[in-house]
């Protein structure tokens, strides 16, 4: 018998159970909506949980990434003081020189800019020099012989045994670096490296006046001790001096530091996808309780209350939202399984991927929070539903609260912007992103409504039939035009702008390519050498116009200002980088063309030997550093002061191969100062590059050549290495636009279904509705494609104006190859969907579908 | 006997103040309980309005009802859903079933909706009661019209209402089902003690009633009591 006599109402139980049961015949479908966000969340708890163990790892492996516990480390030799103090530090000590030099490979008679470590003692203490074969990295210490980068032996088919010449000497191969400490495949790229024995670098000749040589002191305890007292006790007597002091655990927070930003980065790529899937969401969820109004109804008029019927339908995209992110947290944990072989060239340290328990907790908050949030403007919608649906259907309830639609959207932006700022951790620019995400997709609806408005206003009545069926699916009530149009068209806009980036970059690079614009660089020239090199050149046909003297210095001080006093006073506006770097400064009486004084006044020639000259600097690095015209900066030139005054700022084009500076002297003062030359000029291919290069360094070994060709290479690898990474995030994201397109046309064929079967009933044939759909969809990936490249350009455009400080002049082909393919896949998924369809005898879809 | 609906000076207008439409003009009766009524009259007189009103799925433009004493206007949505919920049962004429729900759970779930444990036998019984005991796994899309309707007449007594509401409960069926149908709703009726008040275009089912309103406009054109031919039935 019934028990209970007073009506309690139903349990919190109970709307669940209901949940469960009216989610019966819809589960696949219920499902399907929730699926949009699964690549979204697989992609966060991915970038998390390789982010955890990268941080772990960097911790375990800080060590190796320094190969000692402690580096002293500048661009001048260390002086005696510090000399000393470095002999009494530790247990163990190694020496390196390092500095960049011309390699030539006899056998295949290769040259290449390169970065020579020469090394005395046991370095690394921590990790390995790994070589094949194996015991080269100890071996080569001791005889004339070298460990050459895996790259760059391949580059030249060199192999261990094979001769180098570096400056004057030449060395044997014994084998063939892998890795080193603090090496990444970036690293190698940009400058390859040769270790060689120290003892053999006076041989080399390559350690003379006006090398750019890095001196650092490895320094390791083998017993225990205070690092970071000791640390505190030295520092600033070293930074003091303009050297630099590294520890392994500086190293540690450094390293975590740039990775974590890396990570930060994919997860707001990741995040984009995740909301694409989001408007899917969204979307499906509207369609799905807009079915659901006669259940609601009669559960209504039953006595259900509308916080009950809205409970019920809560439960259950909370049920499916949680089903969802656990399958995205899955996927997520073994996609982080791949991630490390996609970072590898990147990646400091070896990375084991291990399941992180937060990152898939966090993931399926995330999951939940957001299959809420998106679907809160239909399921609040419920509770406006009346019971009189079930006396007269599509009875019109009073029309959407727009307080209500207002507050959801308000925190879906909080939601954004929340989201963004615990990635980027500033305000400011995580505003910047959430607007640059609403502003797009504010821009792609307004397309699918333009579209939409367009295709009504302007139908072309006298087309034929299937035309304008597939027209009008367009813009007739329950189309998907608005849903389709914002993910296909942020998913392109994603991938497409990841493209320009890449080209942009890579354009400010190519500039000289064509034209007469020099290619070429030979630097470190000495005086000695000057009229040999320039007669070689000449003789190789190359096009001489002269050299460019360069003279080093430091600067000591900004008016009495110096490295002391800035470190005393911290609100000083310069940076301790402008008395520690070493000033490679040339002379002339002319400006550049490539110049252009923003300030003050040029003076090409200083007369008055007694007066302290007027120099030119470059107007941002007076800007950086708070310098003024009037200013004095003065000079340590080779050990003799030298008191300058600026006289005025230089705008200066920095994207040509050409010799820019940013500090420049006027005719009449340095020429007697000791000083070598650089000589620009330019080849005409490859052959002729590398002909030269090898003439120039066979005769004068010290000196190094950069072409333009090199550069490029070096810049491409980069790109292609990061760009990588990026453009996999994008395909994802593009990959989500997809799973979105899939759920929304198959949302569409619920609603369809009866049209199609209808069409069929009065005789279209399948051919008709066929093309029918392959018309409404192309129209969409079209007008999807066109919007989304559109945008890119946009934000492109604004990048490359703003950013990069270059012409954006977008590539044409990769932008058609693009909208044909999104055009493509639309129109072949919406194909598929609708042959389903139409090869269904008609009668069993209007039951399925009843 | 006591008044179990009364309905007083109710009138219903659609639309804007500028373009109103008056669908239901000044309507006035009383329902006793146990009684069992027909609302009769042409398409679009307000029939399905005034059976709305009365069972609170809407509120009249003007007067009040009160349902079991309890006066609808001074109740907020939720309210009268517990009121439908507690008094009131349903029969449409498309019949209304829960698509995705079983017909043994669709009879279940205005006692569920009161909270009530052990509801299946007594659910079970109200389905033997109309025929389906052996469909009690099936879902709608499985049964037939006249199925359904039984089925959604075996859930309207499911909550042992005080009054029954059934707008077209035969508009959609045959002639043998419509027999069925009608001969199931008074007995149950009967057997329940509860007051019934039918829409219907039908006269037969009309003649079946103890009282018998006409709409015309809007507006009761005649309130006929022939309680005297039915208890002879
Ligand atoms: N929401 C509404 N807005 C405007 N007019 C309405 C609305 N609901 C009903 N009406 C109008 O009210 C009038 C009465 O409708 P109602 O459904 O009550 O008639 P009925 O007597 O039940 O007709 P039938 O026998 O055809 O079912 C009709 O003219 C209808 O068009
Ligand atoms: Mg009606």
């Amino acid at each position: 018998m019934i028990t209970s006599s007073r009506p309690s109402g139903p349990s919190v139980a109970w709307l669940f159970k209901m949940a469960w049961r009216d989610s019966r015949r819809n589960r696949s479908r219920l499902f399907l909506f929730i699926s949009s966000i699964i690549l979204g969340i697989a992609a966060l708890v991915s970038v998390q949980s390789l982010s955890d163990s990268l941080r772990s790892e960097i911790e375990r492996q800080a060590a190796e990434l320094v190969g000692a516990d402690l580096v002293i480390s500048g661009n001048k030799a260390l002086n005696e003081d510090l000399g000393k103090l470095a002999d009494s530090l530790g247990d163990r000590r190694a020496s390196q020189k390092s500095f960049p030099s011309m390699a030539l490979f006899l056998k295949s008679g290769g040259a290449r800019l390169v970065q020579v470590r020469a090394l005395e003692g046991d370095y690394p203490f921590y990790g390995q020099l790994k070589t094949i074969p194996a015991n080269a990295g100890r071996s080569f210490r001791d005889r004339q012989e070298i460990l050459v980068d895996k790259g760059l032996l391949l580059q030249f088919n060199g192999e261990v045994g094979d001769t180098v010449q570096l400056g004057m000497t030449t060395f044997r191969i014994a084998g063939m670096l892998e890795s080193a400490p603090g090496q990444t495949g970036l690293t190698s790229a940009v400058a390859p490296v040769i270790f060689m024995p120290m003892r053999y670098l006076p041989e080399t000749g390559l350690e003379q006046f006006g090398s750019r040589i890095n001196h650092a002191r490895y320094i390791k305890f083998d017993r225990k001790t205070d690092v970071a007292g000791l640390v505190e006790r030295i520092e600033d007597r070293i930074e003091g001096a303009g050297y630099e002091l590294t520890t392994i655990e500086r190293q540690q927070e450094q390293t975590s530091r740039s990775f974590r930003d890396v990570g930060r980065f994919l997860s707001l790529i990741g995040f984009v996808a995740l909301l694409l899937g989001c408007i899917g969401v969204a979307s499906a969820i509207h369609v799905y309780i807009r079915e659901k109004i006669g259940t609601i109804a009669i559960l209504r008029c039953l006595g259900a209350t509308s916080q009950q019927a809205f409970l019920i339908y809560l439960f259950q995209i909370l049920t499916f939202g949680g089903l969802g992110s656990m399958v995205g947290a899955m996927l997520g944990s073994a996609l982080q399984f791949y991630l490390p072989v996609l970072l590898k060239d990147i990646l400091p340290v070896s990375v084991e991927a291990r399941i992180s328990w937060q990152a898939i907790g966090s993931g399926l908050g995330l999951g939940l929070i957001i299959s809420l949030l998106f679907a809160l403007a239909p399921l609040l919608s419920i509770r406006r539903i009346s019971p009189l649906n079930t006396l007269r259907m599509d009875f019109q309830s009073d029309k959407g609260d727009r307080l209500t639609s207002l507050f959801v959207y308000l925190l879906m932006l909080a939601f954004i912007w929340g989201f963004s700022f615990l990635q980027i951790r500033q305000a400011l620019p995580s505003l910047y992103f959430t607007l640059a995400v609403v502003v797009s997709f504010l821009i792609l609806a307004g397309f699918a409504r333009l579209l939409m408005w367009t295709v009504k206003r302007f139908f072309p009545s006298g087309w034929p039939y299937v035309w304008r069926q597939g027209l009008a699916n367009l813009y007739r009530p329950q189309n998907q035009t608005l849903v389709l149009l914002m993910s296909i068209g942020l998913g392109t806009a994603l991938f497409c702008t990841v493209l320009f980036i890449q080209s942009i970059l890579l354009d400010r690079v190519r500039l000289s390519t064509t034209g007469a614009q020099p290619n070429i660089v030979v630097f470190d020239i000495q005086e000695s050498q000057r009229d040999s090199i320039v007669a070689i050149s000449k003789r190789q046909g190359l096009n001489v116009s002269g050299t460019v003297p360069i003279v080093t210095m430091r600067l000591t001080s900004v008016n009495q200002i110096d490295i002391d006093s800035l470190r005393k006073d911290t609100s000083l506006p310069m940076r301790p980088w402008l008395f520690n770097r070493e000033y490679r400064v040339t002379f002339r009486d002319t400006l550049l063309a490539s110049e252009r004084i923003k300030k003050g006044e040029w003076t090409g020639v200083w007369k008055d030997q007694t007066k302290a000259p007027l120099i030119s600097l470059e107007e941002g690095l007076a800007k950086r550093n708070g310098i003024k015209l009037g200013d004095t900066l003065t000079f340590d030139v080779q050990g003799a002061p030298m008191a300058t005054i600026v006289g005025s700022l230089r705008q200066v084009e920095w994207n040509r191969i050409q010799t820019n500076f940013l500090v420049l002297f006027p005719a009449g003062v340095l020429e007697k100062a000791p000083k070598f030359h650089v000589l620009v000029s330019r080849v005409e291919s490859q052959e002729e590059s590398a002909r030269y290069q090898q003439a120039v360094v066979k005769a004068f070994p010290n000196v190094s050549i950069i072409d333009l060709g090199l550069v490029l290479d070096v810049v491409s690898t980069l790109l292609d290495k990061i760009g990588f990474v990026i453009r996999f995030m994008a395909l994802y994201c593009m990959a989500t636009g997809v799973v979105v397109l899939i759920a929304s046309v198959l949302i569409s064929k619920y609603q369809r279904m009866r049209e199609s079967v209808l069409l069929r009933t009065i005789g279209a044939s399948r051919r008709q509705i066929l093309a029918i759909t392959a018309i409404e969809y192309l129209m969409l990936g079209a007008m999807a494609a066109l919007t989304g490249i559109l945008l890119a350009m946009g934000g492109s455009w604004i990048l490359a104006e703003q950013v990069f400080d270059t012409a954006f002049r977008p590539q044409w082909m990769p932008v058609i190859s693009v909208f044909t393919g999104v055009c493509l896949l639309t129109v072949a998924i919406g194909m598929a969907n609708s042959r389903q369809v139409v090869n269904r005898p008609p009668l069993e879809v209007l039951r399925d579908a009843s | 006997m006591d008044t179990i609906l009364s309905v007083s000076h109710v009138s219903k207008s659609y639309g804007t103040a500028d373009h109103r439409l008056k669908v239901l003009d000044d309507i006035h009766f009383d329902i006793l309980a146990g009684d069992t009524v027909a609302i009769i009259g042409p398409s679009g007189s307000g029939k399905t309005t005034l059976l709305g009103l009365c069972a609170g799925l809407d509120r009249p433009t003007e007067g009040s009802i009160r349902l079991n004493g309890i006066s609808l206007e001074s109740l907020d949505e939720d309210q009268r859903a517990r009121v439908r919920n507690q008094h009131i049962g349903f029969v449409f004429q498309n019949f209304q079933l829960l698509p995705t729900l079983t017909a043994l759970e669709n009879v279940m779930v205005p006692m569920e909706l009161q909270g009530l444990k052990n509801i299946r036998s007594h659910a079970m019984d109200l389905l033997s009661k109309v025929g389906l005991a052996n469909r009690q796994d099936h879902y709608p899309v499985q049964l037939s019209g006249g199925e359904q309707q039984r089925v959604s007449i075996a859930r309207a007594f499911s909550n042992q209402p005080r009054i029954l509401f059934a707008d077209e409960p035969t508009g959609n069926l045959d002639a043998e089902n419509s027999e069925l149908i009608e001969r199931l709703l008074f007995d149950l009726n009967r057997e329940a003690g509860t007051t019934l008040v039918v829409v219907t275009h039908n006269p037969e089912l009309a003649a079946k009633t103890g009282r018998i309103i006409a709409l015309k406009g809007g507006k009761v054109i005649s309130d006929l009591n022939t309680s005297s031919e039915k208890t002879s039935n």
